[in-house]
């Protein structure tokens, strides 16, 4: 009787490690797929534009000789097939080919204008969360059950009207404020630490506008559920029944948002650096399309592309540490 | 029609149309007047700031900026409408990928969509917009295709909903063609939610496409849409920062124009365009509150009486008057004593039993001559003597063990913590009497079973588990509110079983509610019968079969037993109700 229960429990814990497994193996396996996709597709874009890319780059007026010479060089006169396994080779082993403008190595002008944009938008992430964790769970205990509507309201209509500025009008309406009227902090390029002040606000006060509805709406929900009455059977103090039974169950849904506005994020640094002058991959992107400089347009979509697939690969392992049950068993 | 007449009613929907009219007046007027004016050059008066004669000032031309600002809606409104209509028929095209083409060819189809849709609209629209060049053409492309993802997986929703029917199934079978399939039986019956979504995507593609001018990747000179005004204005930004924002602002209005008036179609046809929202909405109650009554006359109460309440009513507001769900109840319960209370569903016995814990919740009101649990009136101790007292001698078991334990906490914790919280044990400590005590509930291998989460454990060992949660201390009472219902017979026993042990060797009372009056007279020493808010009969366990009550009769005659005539209709509570009428 002992051994035969014994052996299903055993059994029980197998398969729960057995489904770890198969959620890790599965999200791996989309994650390399989703970088193939990436990686072709920025491959295929030099050869979708119309006409001679390289023609188009150095304009109407470059010599001929020139451009045959620059055909040449980046590859594009061989076979298809080949420019591809090229490309692949070249990707996995970090040469991204050569800007058609400043001649230099893109994978060089990639690791000097990263960091600038990586750490702005992990800062305005850092921030938005720290907005929007604590107003959306404030919002919400005091709104519960119809309480203290007029707060509601105000609260429901500036979240709003905040989440539906784009981020470029608020980086301008910033540098209004505080660069040129009055005066109190950089309104371009980035020296020192308070030149990251303007681009970080512009970047995380929508998104925090946005995940502070979604975190009260959802701690709204899960005041509701049975576990909360069973924690307010239990006695415990307000604050750790928020804190233990209602805020780990509401960040499921907020993390899932969140991941979301990160990698939309990651695209909002693009046109908030253009307003900064920021010396970062998004003014990089913005300047190689104007100037029709396509492998570093690869390159940089690329790398773009990338950082969005890992951030949405990071949320959901955070996702399965937090919630196994919804995220692991559904795989 | 009448959708729209309806979403005009509500202040949303008119708010929303009364913007979107203006905005669509202005796209449409304000070329026609003032298109000339907006394009004279005045080199006296270059980049000049607001004034009386330039609201908004003027740019580096000397042109009247809030002219252009206006004239410029509607290049911005053409364009944003033409890239949504791009978005949504490339989409619709994608997202039909397994109709028109069959599973083989739609599947990669459908795939690719899925990763596509993974990554944020403006990086697909750079990437479009460096295929297809800097021009309003090649923006309108990028953008729309950089949408379409997103609506392509809308449409397979929506498809995949309606696809089952038989109508799409006749129709295929009758050898109609693929696209004639989706333009005349499944566009038709997928057109609501695609044009209200399309309608608040609009909104979404006006800002995209002004983020696009403004890095130059857009509209190009001579035209200019409110993007490109703005890429013109932030040059200037020192000597007039409203030529900037001002178009800016125009920008949002026009959004949330288009997004309102999607948003509060989709209210009005009851389309689900956001899960959490209406989840919450759904799932958000009436208020409660709780109003502690003036001391009464202290009843007098024997030793031995764990709990002993005098009068409760348990009131919520209603759409006309209060509802009483519990109209004056007066029982006690004796040390060592299970007592049940049985009723109907609605007859008030977990109001009872919830009003009894302290649990009742906003909106409902609890008043009371007197809640005596171990000797303290409840409705005037101090709150935090409430919260020990509880705490510490009062235990719950509710109705449905799979919602009731929190499914981000590992089953220890939440056992260990009410000993933490009112013993002052240490974490360490209360695991281990965590493990002790789901051992006493009879859960093997409690030490491995701590670490687990609620979904490893079935519905009844999660029920011991809660039974086992309430003995982490010493409990005085246990109030099992429903605790069997939502097992199978055999779980239900042992769940009995255990409440009957405890009760043995813990000497703790046990107040059980149930619906099922052969589960109560199996287990209680005493029952309460319920019905409408009112006790009804109280009587002992051996007494039941005996009942006066017309209703405690109806209970019993409701449950089928081996002699019952299975050709007969089952008896129900309804004859129950006419037998207490007749019997009145």
């Amino acid at each position: 009787m002992t051994t035969v229960t014994t052996r299903m429990a055993e059994d029980a814990t197998r398969i729960s490690d057995h489904r770890w497994l198969r959620f890790i193996l599965r999200r791996s396996g989309r994650l390399l797929v989703s970088l193939w996709v990436l990686i072709t597709a920025s491959f295929l874009m030099i050869h979708l534009v119309p006409g001679d890319p390289v023609r188009s780059a150095l304009g109407p007026t470059a010599p001929a000789a020139v451009v045959a010479a620059r055909r040449e060089s980046l590859g594009l006169n061989n076979p298809l097939w080949e420019q591809y396994l090229h490309y692949l080779q070249g990707v996995l082993t970090g040469d991204l080919g050569v800007s058609i403008g400043s001649q230099l190595p893109v994978a060089q002008t990639i690791a000097q204008r990263l960091p600038p944009t990586a750490l702005l938008a992990v800062l305005a992430f850092v921030l938005a969360v720290l907005i929007a964790i604590p107003v959306g769970v404030a919002v919400a205990i005091a709104t519960q059950r119809g309480r203290a509507r007029g707060l509601e309201l105000g609260f429901s209509s500036s979240s709003v009207l905040l989440g539906s500025i784009p981020e470029f009008l608020l980086a301008v309406a910033l540098v209004a404020v505080f660069g040129v009227q009055l005066g109190w902090l950089p309104v371009a390029g980035q020296q020192g630490p308070s030149s990251y002040i303007l681009p970080v606000l512009a970047l995380a006060l929508g998104p925090a506008a946005v995940l502070s509805r979604i975190v009260r709406l959802e701690v709204l929900a899960v005041i509701e559920t049975d576990f909360v009455r069973t924690a307010q059977s239990k006695r415990l103090r307000t604050w750790k029944i928020n804190l233990r039974h209602v805020l780990p169950n509401a960040i499921t849904a907020t993390l899932t948002l969140g991941g979301l506005l990160l990698s939309s994020m990651v695209a909002g640094t693009v046109l908030v650096e253009t307003v900064f002058a920021w010396p970062g991959l998004g003014s990089t992107i913005v300047g190689s399309i104007q100037t029709k400089d396509y492998p570093l347009v690869q390159g940089t979509v690329l790398v773009y592309g990338i950082g969005v697939l890992v951030v949405n690969t990071a949320v959901d392992a955070v996702l399965a540490v937090l919630n196994p049950q919804s995220t692991v068993a559904e795989g | 029609m009448r959708t729209f007449r309806l979403m005009l009613r509500t202040p949303l929907g008119a708010t929303a149309f009364a913007l979107l009219a203006l905005v669509i007046a202005t796209a449409i007027l304000a070329p026609v007047f003032w298109s000339d004016q907006a394009a004279v050059t005045n080199t006296g008066d270059l980049l000049a700031p607001p004034s009386a004669e330039h609201w908004i000032g003027t740019d580096n031309l000397g042109r009247d900026l809030l002219l252009r600002t206006l004239v410029a809606t509607q290049l911005s409104i053409v364009l944003a409408v033409l890239a949504t209509a791009v978005a949504v028929g490339v989409g619709l095209l994608l997202g039909a990928a397994p109709l028109l083409l069959g599973p083989v060819l739609g599947r990669p189809v459908t795939w690719l969509t899925g990763i596509a849709v993974a990554f944020p609209g403006l990086l697909l629209a750079l990437f479009f917009a460096a295929i297809f060049g800097s021009s309003s053409g090649a923006a309108v492309m990028a953008i729309g295709l950089a949408g379409a993802p997103s609506f392509a997986r809308l449409c397979q929703n929506l498809i995949a909903g309606i696809e089952a029917r038989d109508f799409i199934s006749a129709a295929r079978v009758g050898g109609v063609g693929r696209f004639r399939v989706l333009v005349r039986h499944v566009l038709p019956n997928i057109g609501e939610p695609l044009i209200v979504n399309a309608t608040i995507g609009a909104g979404g593609v006006l800002l995209a496409f002004a983020g696009l001018s403004f890095l130059g990747l857009g509209v190009q000179p001579p035209d200019y849409d409110w993007g490109r005004l703005m890429m013109d204005g932030v040059r200037g930004i020192y000597t007039n920062p409203v030529a900037a924002l001002a178009p800016g602002a125009a920008v949002v209005i026009a959004g949330l124009a288009f997004n309102l008036v999607g948003e509060s179609a989709a209210r009005t046809l009851g389309i689900a365009d956001d899960a959490i929202v209406t989840s919450a909405l759904r799932r958000r109650s009436l208020r409660r509150r709780q109003v502690i009554q003036p001391e009464a006359p202290a009843p007098t109460s024997d030793d031995g009486l764990i709990l002993d309440v005098q009068d409760l009513r348990v009131t919520f507001p209603g759409a006309t008057a209060p509802v009483e769900a519990v109209r004056g109840v007066s029982f006690s319960v004796r040390e060592g004593e299970i007592v049940g209370i049985v009723g109907a569903s609605g007859s008030g016995k977990s109001m009872t039993a919830l009003a009894v814990a302290q649990l009742v919740s906003d909106p409902g009101q609890v008043d009371a001559s007197s809640i005596r649990f171990l000797g303290t009136e409840l409705r005037t101790a101090p709150k935090e003597k409430l919260r020990r007292l509880l705490g510490t001698s009062l235990a719950m078991v509710f109705q449905d063990p799979m919602s009731s334990f929190n499914p981000t906490m590992r089953m220890g914790d939440q056992l260990a913590e009410v000993a933490t919280e009112h013993a002052g044990l240490s974490r360490r400590e209360a695991r281990g009497l965590a493990a002790d005590r789901l051992a006493a509930v009879r859960i093997t291998h409690p030490a491995r079973r701590v670490r687990q989460y609620p979904y490893e454990f079935s519905g009844g060992m999660r029920q011991r588990a809660m039974i086992g949660m309430g003995l982490m201390l010493t409990p005085r009472l246990i109030i099992a509110d429903e605790p069997t219902t939502a097992l199978d017979v055999t779980v239900q026993s042992q769940v009995l079983e255990l409440l009957r042990a405890i009760r043995d060797e813990e000497g703790a009372s046990v107040l059980f509610i149930s619906h099922d009056i052969s589960v109560v007279a199996e287990l209680c020493d005493r029952v309460l019968v319920m019905n409408n808010g009112e006790i009804v009969e109280e009587l002992s366990a051996r007494e039941l079969s005996s009942a006066q009550h017309p209703y405690t009769r109806a209970l019993l005659a409701a449950v089928p037993h081996m002699d019952t005539d299975l050709t007969r209709p089952l008896a129900t509570l309804k004859e129950a109700g006419d037998a207490e009428g007749s019997a009145r």
